[in-house]
């Protein structure tokens, strides 16, 4: 590590202004981010309830229906696989414990505990992406497509923008555990991983609003 | 508190002179300058857009303009006011004046801060292309569906408006977080809330306005992009969708849009009363909590927009209800600054000349639009040019001449001398002038039948002479700009001797105690705050003015590095938003490469 | 400053547009457009419930402006002035101005409500009519009269009308503020407006919703008939009308008559109508889409008696429609009138007598 390196503070401010409510800024400025979030993800399942029931033709989610399929209109059994998606939801759950460990594993300098239980979260985080896209796949050639009907259009909308913020979620905890491999991530500089994980458990809770309402509800 | 916790960095590494630093610079005060300079730029952009707009009005079936430029105009007008005029000139304030207020040295993430300038400036160049292609918004400013779909607006022209707007965006996202995060934790120690100036109140409560409403419109440009781009059929009623999602998304975004563009404003002339009355704001408490209530209920009346699309009576009258309900906050603010001035000594300055025509004229404005709020009457008014006076007279006579007022009280402090205060006393009478005889005759207009958005009238309705009277009033307007810039550029060129010390108007709060313009760091030492009001505590205990602040080294005082890595990251934002609409997918990847490389450069900066 | 000039300076632009406003109310023949002086029964009750905001909003608008004004005035700097008594509060102002404007709110709020569910009714045995906007014209379709109209909408005198609107392709709204206000126009479901009048007499309105090019220019007129008007003018209207007939003429017109010349102006002009591609856009009794609806642009069988060419836009003269017909891009740029080709002068002259004569 050259002297710049040791010298300069790296990643974030290490030494920000002191905080009047005793919050660490950054984790003040996550919670922020996240109520804005909030609004946007309420905003897309609120539109996918309003058109709930109103798509002109099928696939449907849990009913069959008459869809174009191969350029034939045919019937179509209702698309959603329960058991996929519930297998994936208990994997993204259990990633929200996984990086809660890591970041006792941070806070306590424990680095075995750390890397182990980050990279758990990311492999979690990986399945989850992988079980999306290959539903999304396995919709697509059951004659689900974004343009197909409603249905279609709110659902790949809602599930694909929180498949994106999970993806971000991935990519940031995997920058973080890069960090933690190269030993840049000591318990003074425990908080770093702590605003991924806050990140990642929003995107966690999201999916359990998202799972009932969509994949549960009829 | 001890001037910096690290005594090994220099207060000004890197040039403190010529553009690169302006390009790089992290520092509020410099991105308030910004952020006003360009606001400024664009609102006289809007503004010439308005005159061309009254020529084309002035008589009866003038072809002055087409048709389509005709609606171009009206829309890039409204869309360039709101989003590039009164909302970056507010946050022109946000940024310069809310750390100076709160006691701190700068916001909670300057890089952040200047992303946020950066996205800005990109989308107003962004969106204001589109003229060049003459393909510039033609939709409105509230772009309905389905005018808005592909089928009937094929060209680009609702494109760039959905583009720009995203990109605008996740500038006011990015600033709301880091304004939010700034007022609640980088306050001076002894700030309670209830102890800070209402200027900073007002504006955390827009952050949250901000953070709240932001997110809708996001996702209702997003099914819009999508129906567009994708053939998706969000609002289109050939595949199921319903065009009136569109309003109603809208609008939830959009009625707390303005209290987005009215509570800045607010905040100032809570700021400028007292001042110059020489008293306290009268009802501090009520006035945060009406201000809170006003937001809150904010979101709570948005269909009173929808009041012609047949909604029926339960939904018409519970949103009657609630809009009047919102008049009642609104009302005690105009009370309570009454009673400021009430039994006061008030000093004739131009900045107090500004901030009691906003009193007279907002309460026109909030008059009309308690009209509004009953859906029977409104059903006449609705879309005709009654409501262009009422927004006029609460976004001109209100936000407008408020922000007028600040730019007054605080040129000083900004940029250290002060405006002539009787070129200023002209230019405040003629824009109530001009302001008057282009709105007031409009709630006329309206009520007797011509509808908005309409690029020429027939002769033989009787709207003749009330357009020749509000043309000749808009110019009247205009030229009071040219005061304005006349006032500006004289005192600039005199400004050595009309030097402001730090405080000229005899301030109650802490900007006023550091020197004019304040150096980088702002404060040499911290301050501790023990009052409201805490300058005029200190004056009064000292028994008599404070002594003029020295400037000092600033040695051992840690300011964040400047860095380009905010622009780069602003520049892959706009790019991968433009793929939407050209380039494709492409375009889409490139941007993105360029946002992250940005993103985790900026990450893994040394922090300085 | 004495308060009188401190008034003066503040107060003339508004007061000299008020008194503007009372001259014109009182004028309500030289705005034909007005909703000041309603002449319907539906604008009347939302004139009534406008009347009395504007009532309290001037009475609060004299009390907080004259406030104002006064305290301007009153607390002005004087020299020697010493620091005012710095108060800070007073909890029961606060509570008095929150409770007297939300009594006043209270007193608009009732007949509001009121209102909204008076006018919410549709009244029985009212004349239907289905409205349909277009860009950049209106329809209007008389399912029990079975006939079809184009900017113009004959009603009768002292009888309901229950207008069920909508669009054809993006939003409009329709308005006749002398005689009902306005409803938007959706194009998925029906919205609703309804009115009766006792004032015989010609009622424009435009389009209140931003829906394009030539929102500007579209325009309507209600024409109220004394009932016996409004009988003769429907039984001209049932006439070859796609809801009545088909569409077949059931009445000689001169071009029909066997003695008709074959190159009289008249037959000249159908056959232009027919071979200049009108007839595509178009429906006309006796043509091969007579009895279409759901056409480009309006049915045209009895042009002639139409007062308006081109939504309302120009009256029918034939200067006006031979120019409508010569160039009509550049009379109305945008609108979805586009010739197959461009119009020869004689098909003009021909065109404008064959089609003046469809009454």
């Amino acid at each position: 590590m050259s002297a710049a390196d040791a010298h300069a503070e790296t990643i974030y401010h290490d030494e920000l202004p002191s905080a009047y409510t005793g919050l660490d800024t950054r984790k003040l400025a996550i919670w922020t981010f996240i109520g804005s979030e909030c609004l946007f993800f309420a905003s897309l399942i609120s539109t996918y309830l309003v058109y709930k029931g109103k798509s002109l033709v099928g696939p449907l989610p849990h009913q069959e229906s008459q869809c174009m399929l191969h350029g034939q209109l045919q019937q179509c059994g209702a698309i959603f696989e329960i058991p996929l998606v519930t297998f994936g939801t208990a994997v993204l759950l259990f990633s929200s414990f996984f990086v809660v460990l890591a970041l006792n594993g941070a806070q306590t300098g424990n680095r075995k505990r750390l890397i182990g239980w980050l990279g758990a979260t990311v492999l979690a985080g990986l399945f989850f992406i992988g079980m999306q896209v290959y539903e999304f796949y396995h919709f697509y050639h059951k004659g689900l497509g974004y343009t197909t009907n409603l249905f279609g259009s709110t659902f790949y909308t809602l599930t694909g923008f929180h498949g994106s913020h999970v993806t971000l979620g991935v990519i940031w905890l995997a920058t973080v555990l890069v960090l933690a491999i190269r030993g840049k991530l000591p318990p003074r500089k425990a908080v770093n991983l702590e605003l991924a994980a806050l990140y990642w458990h929003f995107v966690d809770v999201v999916w359990i609003v998202i799972f009932p309402t969509v994949y549960l509800m009829r | 508190m001890t001037a910096g916790t690290l005594d090994h960095a220099p207060a000004h590494p890197g040039p403190a002179t010529g553009i690169w630093s302006w390009m790089t610079t992290v520092d509020h005060k410099r991105i308030g300058v910004l952020y006003g300079a360009t606001a400024f730029f664009f609102f006289m952009l809007g503004g010439f857009e308005a005159l061309l707009m009254r020529w084309q009005l002035g008589a009866p079936e003038r072809s002055f303009l087409s048709p389509e430029l005709y609606n171009q105009l009206f829309t890039m007008h409204g869309t360039t006011m709101i989003f590039l005029g009164v909302m970056p000139l507010s946050a022109m304030f946000f940024n310069y004046m809310i750390p100076l207020q709160i006691g701190a040295r700068d916001v909670a993430f300057p890089r952040l801060n200047a992303f946020s300038y950066w996205v800005f400036l990109l989308g107003g160049l962004f969106m204001n292309f589109s003229f060049v292609l003459n393909a510039a918004p033609n939709a409105g400013w509230f772009g309905y569906a389905n005018l808005t779909s592909k089928q009937f607006s094929p060209g680009l022209n609702v494109d760039f408006w959905v583009i720009g707007l995203q990109i605008l965006g996740v500038a006011s996202l990015a600033a709301a977080v880091n304004f939010f995060v700034t007022i609640i934790n980088l306050r001076a120690q002894g700030m309670r809330l209830m102890r800070m100036p209402m200027f900073c109140w007002m504006s955390l409560i827009t952050q949250m306005l901000l953070l709240l409403a932001f997110p809708v419109i996001t996702v209702a440009l997003v099914f819009l992009m999508a129906d567009r781009a994708f053939g998706t059929s969000f609002y289109s009623p050939g595949g199921g969708g319903d065009p009136i999602l569109w309003q109603h998304l809208f609008w939830i975004f959009g009625h707390p849009e303005v209290y987005i563009l009215i509570l800045p404003a607010f905040g100032i002339v809570s700021e400028i009363l007292p001042v110059f009355s020489r008293k306290p704001l009268f009802g501090y408490a009520a006035m945060v909590f009406s201000g809170a209530f006003i937001a809150f209920l904010g979101f709570g009346v948005w269909s009173h927009h929808m009041f012609s699309t047949g909604m029926g009576p339960i939904a018409d009258s519970v949103f009657s209800l609630t809009t009047m309900l919102i008049a009642v906050p609104t009302g005690v603010k105009i009370f309570n600054w009454l009673g400021t001035v009430w039994g006061g000594s008030i000093r004739s300055t131009t900045a107090m000349h500004f901030a009691l025509g906003f009193v007279a004229m907002f309460v026109i404005g909030g008059l009309s639009g308690v009209m509004h709020s009953s859906p029977p009457a409104d059903l006449q008014q609705t879309d005709t040019y009654f409501v262009v006076a009422h927004f006029h007279y609460v976004l001109f006579g209100g936000a407008i001449l408020a922000l007028l007022g600040g730019a007054y009280y605080w040129f000083p402090k900004m940029f250290g001398y002060l405006l002539d205060e009787r070129i200023g006393k002209w230019h405040f009478w003629l824009t109530m002038l001009g302001m008057n005889l282009t709105f007031f005759p409009m709630h006329f207009l309206g009520l007797v039948g011509m509808p908005r958005r309409v690029y020429t009238y027939p002769a033989g309705l009787g709207f003749e002479a009330m357009n020749l009277v509000q043309t000749l009033g808009s110019f009247l307007l205009g030229s009071a700009f040219l005061v304005f810039i006349a006032n500006i550029w004289k005192s600039w060129r005199e400004r050595e001797r009309r030097k402001a010390p730090a405080d000229p108007w005899d301030g109650a709060t802490l900007e006023w105690s550091i020197p004019s313009p304040p150096q980088e760091f702002n404060f040499p030492e911290l301050p501790t705050v023990e009052h409201r009001d805490e300058l005029w505590h200190r004056k009064r205990a000292l028994g008599g003015p404070l002594p003029e602040p020295a400037r000092v080294s600033g040695a051992g005082i840690h300011m964040p590095n400047p860095s380009y890595w905010p622009l780069v990251t602003a520049l892959g934002a706009m790019v991968t938003l433009i793929g939407f609409m050209a380039g494709g997918v492409a375009v889409n990847l490139t941007g993105a490469a360029i946002l992250f490389f940005g993103a985790f450069r900026w990450a893994f900066e040394p922090a300085g | 400053m004495p308060l009188w000039k401190v008034a003066f300076r503040s107060a003339w632009p508004g007061v000299v547009s008020a008194l503007g406003m009372v001259v014109m109310a009182a004028c309500g023949g030289e705005y034909p457009q007005s909703t000041l002086a309603p002449k319907g029964d539906f604008a009347g009750m939302v004139d009534v419930l406008f009347m009395t905001t504007v009532k309290w909003a001037v009475v609060v608008f004299v009390l907080v402006e004259c406030a104002l004004l006064y305290i301007i005035w009153r607390f002005r700097r004087k020299p020697g002035d010493g620091e005012p008594k710095q108060i800070h509060g007073n909890a029961l102002l606060e509570l008095i101005w929150t409770i007297i404007p939300a009594l006043v709110l209270f007193f608009i709020a009732i007949p509001t409500v009121r209102t909204i569910f008076r006018t919410a009714e549709v009244p029985a045995d009212a004349l239907e009519i289905e409205v349909i906007g277009h860009q950049w014209w209106w329809e209007f379709r008389y399912p029990d009269e079975r006939i079809v109209s184009a900017t113009e909408m004959h009603v009768p005198a002292g009888r309901t009308v229950a207008l069920r609107i909508r669009t054809a392709d993006v939003l409009h709204s329709f308005w006749v503020p002398q005689l009902a206000a306005k409803r938007d126009a959706l194009p998925n479901k029906y919205t609703t407006l309804w009115f009766t009048t006792d004032s015989v007499g010609a009622f424009p309105g435009q389009c209140a919703e931003f829906c394009g090019l030539q929102h500007g220019r579209m325009a309507s007129l209600v024409v109220v008939e004394p009932p016996e008007g409004y009988a003769a003018w429907v039984a001209r209207q049932q006439r070859g009308s796609p809801l009545n007939d088909g569409g077949r003429l059931v009445y000689a017109t001169p071009d029909d008559s066997a003695a008709a010349s074959a190159d009289s102006i008249l037959v000249q002009g159908r056959r232009a109508f027919l071979s200049a591609g009108c007839v595509g856009c178009h429906a006309m009794a006796g043509t091969p889409t007579a009895g279409l609806l759901n056409l480009t642009g309006p049915n045209l069988t009895h042009l002639g008696e139409r007062r308006t060419l081109a939504g309302g836009m120009l009256p029918n003269t034939p200067e006006n429609l031979a120019r409508w017909l010569r160039e009509p891009q550049v009379v109305k740029q945008g609108s979805l009138m586009r010739l197959a080709r461009p119009l020869a002068e004689d098909e003009i002259s021909a065109l404008v007598a064959y089609l003046r004569a469809r009454q």
